[in-house]
């Protein structure tokens, strides 16, 4: 099997905090991969270290079969990297930035694929303008175009939509399709789990900075074993108070939320229902999301 | 959003990666960033020289006699077109290595190609370029005030050289060094500043009462000025050739500190 990622016995630790545990994991080539986990899993840490910018404790990564420590120069031209924070070089327009950032990576400028970036991610008309008068979505945005320019193997992007607004998202994650649709292989971390479930064939989820599991994006949906059932436009007087100390049930939004599991079943919602008058518009189920996988696999 | 085929046609890398050309993007990047900003890196302190030149030259430089056969004027001259050059070969790296550390764009770097020392000798040239930039405009003027007739032209070039990587090299450690702007004004206040005057730029050591000539053999500025001013006006009061080997050392020293600091956890890589 042809690997982009192979990480191996990963271990971060700064002083006496551990950010990475003993990390194995890998990433197929030509694969969209999401890495989740709550804040403070070792997410962004994993992905620098990959990347270059921090230094494993121990442990070994390989990027495309090369070691990312003894053949770097290999490894770092193969991979683009969109880091999570936005600390921009303010020095230069995002035009001439771009320019310069292809020849970091080793590659003549391309003004054909850097003026296509510009137009995709919808900043061609902000060429000549700095960062800092660039809004939090532009921004990110531009540190995408800077992660694709040297049209990199390897893609991570770290928070690529986070602040960027509903519209752009989309338009951005169907350019990410786009691009692996030809091979290139993507692992990207995000809060949005809705948008890792439409988008990764496998995901990994970390939580303190161990793997808790690692599988197709499918099998994690199957292994959870709760779904909803929704009542829209509920009306009862008490509902709050007839709630408050269930565990099952939910009051949100004019809409009482039923979590179904082998506790607590469809029979026993709509008796729930019944019971208290209360009547609804509207009744659907609605099936695991990744959200509940990640819930149940981090809550500890 | 855009045509799949167009894309994969873009997305084929036309050229081969070139190992040399992450450091040339740097240098050049660096080289944009002092020219555009001319006015704080080549104007300001040319202005300075200039009221050295001015103040301590022909002002008070009038009723001063150091050496019989030249003016105070002419005496100053080669160690004020020195503390330009190192001045600003200085403030050029530990500023904009410093920034991009502080700032947090130094990831741009780290994940890239880029070698330590790639980023190093980067740093040095434009560092070299910027510093050369002003010792000669710096030396224009004074041309103004008492043109020199270089003794030995050469050698002075090649001290100025030495000075100019010297104190790139320590602009970098600074830089590496420092964890705010407080610190990095340590360096530029406490360390850079009374080497230059201590160094017997505005007269010279052996004017000095005992002790003190002895402790100005420690300043390598003094080497560097000493060296400096034996190419513009052949007068020494160190021999050429030890002060050649001394400065050299020491850039030696500092250019390996640089490396080593650049390498070592905690400074660009956590």
């Amino acid at each position: 099997m042809d690997l982009a990622l192979e990480i191996t016995n990963l271990n971060k630790s700064y002083s006496t905090f551990k950010a990475v545990k003993n990390l194995n994991l890998s990433v197929r080539k030509g694969e969209i991969f999401a890495l989740l986990g709550p804040n403070g899993a070792g997410k962004s840490t994993t992905i620098n270290m990959i990347g270059g910018s921090v230094l494993p404790t121990s442990g070994s990564i390989k990027i495309m079969g090369h070691d990312n420590q003894t053949h770097f120069v290999k490894t770092r031209s193969l991979t683009g990297i969109m880091p999570q924070e936005l600390q921009l070089d303010n020095f230069f327009p995002i035009g001439r930035a771009l320019k310069l950032h292809s020849g970091y990576y080793g590659y003549d400028d391309d003004p054909k694929w850097r003026n296509f970036l510009l137009e995709t991610l919808q900043l061609k008309e902000h060429e000549n303008k700095k960062p800092v008068k660039l809004s939090g979505g532009m921004k990110r945005r531009f540190m995408v175009a800077k992660a694709l320019i040297h049209k990199p193997e390897l893609v991570i992007l770290d928070e690529p939509t986070a602040g960027v607004d509903v519209e752009l998202r989309k338009q951005m994650w169907d350019f990410v399709r786009e691009i692996n649709s030809f091979g290139v292989t993507i692992l990207l971390t995000t809060h949005y789990l809705e948008e890792a479930q439409a988008m990764c064939q496998r995901v990994a989820i970390l939580n303190k900075g161990e793997l808790v599991t690692v599988d197709k994006t499918e099998n994690l949906l199957s292994k959870v074993k709760t779904s909803k059932l929704i009542a829209r436009n509920v009306s009862q007087n008490n509902l709050d108070t007839l709630v408050k100390d269930s565990v099952h049930i939910q009051h949100k939004d004019n809409a009482l939320v039923f979590t179904l599991n082998e506790q607590f079943n469809s029979q026993q919602a709509l008796s729930f229902l019944n019971n208290n008058n209360i009547s609804f518009s509207e009744l659907h189920t609605q099936k695991a999301q990744l959200e509940d996988v990640f819930l149940e696999l981090t809550k500890a | 959003m855009s045509n799949n085929s167009t894309t994969q046609k873009l997305y084929v890398r036309a050229q081969k990666f070139s190992a040399n050309k992450p450091f040339q993007t740097l240098l050049k990047r660096e080289i944009l960033r002092f020219s555009s900003l001319f006015s704080q890196t080549i104007i300001a302190p040319l202005v300075t020289a200039s009221l050295y030149l001015l103040i301590f030259g022909v002002g008070l430089g009038k009723n001063l006699s150091i050496l019989k056969e030249f003016s105070y004027l002419e005496f100053i001259i080669p160690g004020l077109i020195l503390m330009g050059l190192i001045r600003n070969s200085f403030a050029n790296s530990a500023s904009s290595l410093f920034m991009a550390r502080y700032l947090g764009y130094i990831s741009d770097f780290l994940t890239t190609p880029l070698k330590s020392y790639q980023m190093i000798l980067a740093y040095t040239i434009a560092s070299l370029c910027r510093g050369f930039v002003v010792g000669i405009c710096v030396l224009v003027v004074s041309l103004f005030f008492s043109p020199i007739s270089w003794q030995h032209p050469f050698y002075a070039l090649s001290i100025a050289f030495i000075a100019g990587f010297l104190f790139s090299q320590f602009g970098i450690i600074a830089a590496l060094m420092s964890e705010s702007f407080d610190h990095l004004n340590v360096f530029t206040n406490f360390i850079i500043t009374p080497l230059i005057y201590l160094g017997g730029l505005f007269y010279p050591v052996s004017s000095l009462p005992g002790i003190w000539e002895r402790i100005s053999y420690a300043n390598p500025l003094f080497y560097l000025i000493d060296a400096f001013r034996y190419g513009a006006l052949g007068v020494y009061h160190v021999n050429p050739s030890l002060s050649l080997i001394v400065c050299l050392l020491v850039a030696l020293i500092l250019f390996f500190t640089s490396i080593k600091l650049m390498n070592s956890p905690g400074r660009l890589r956590q």
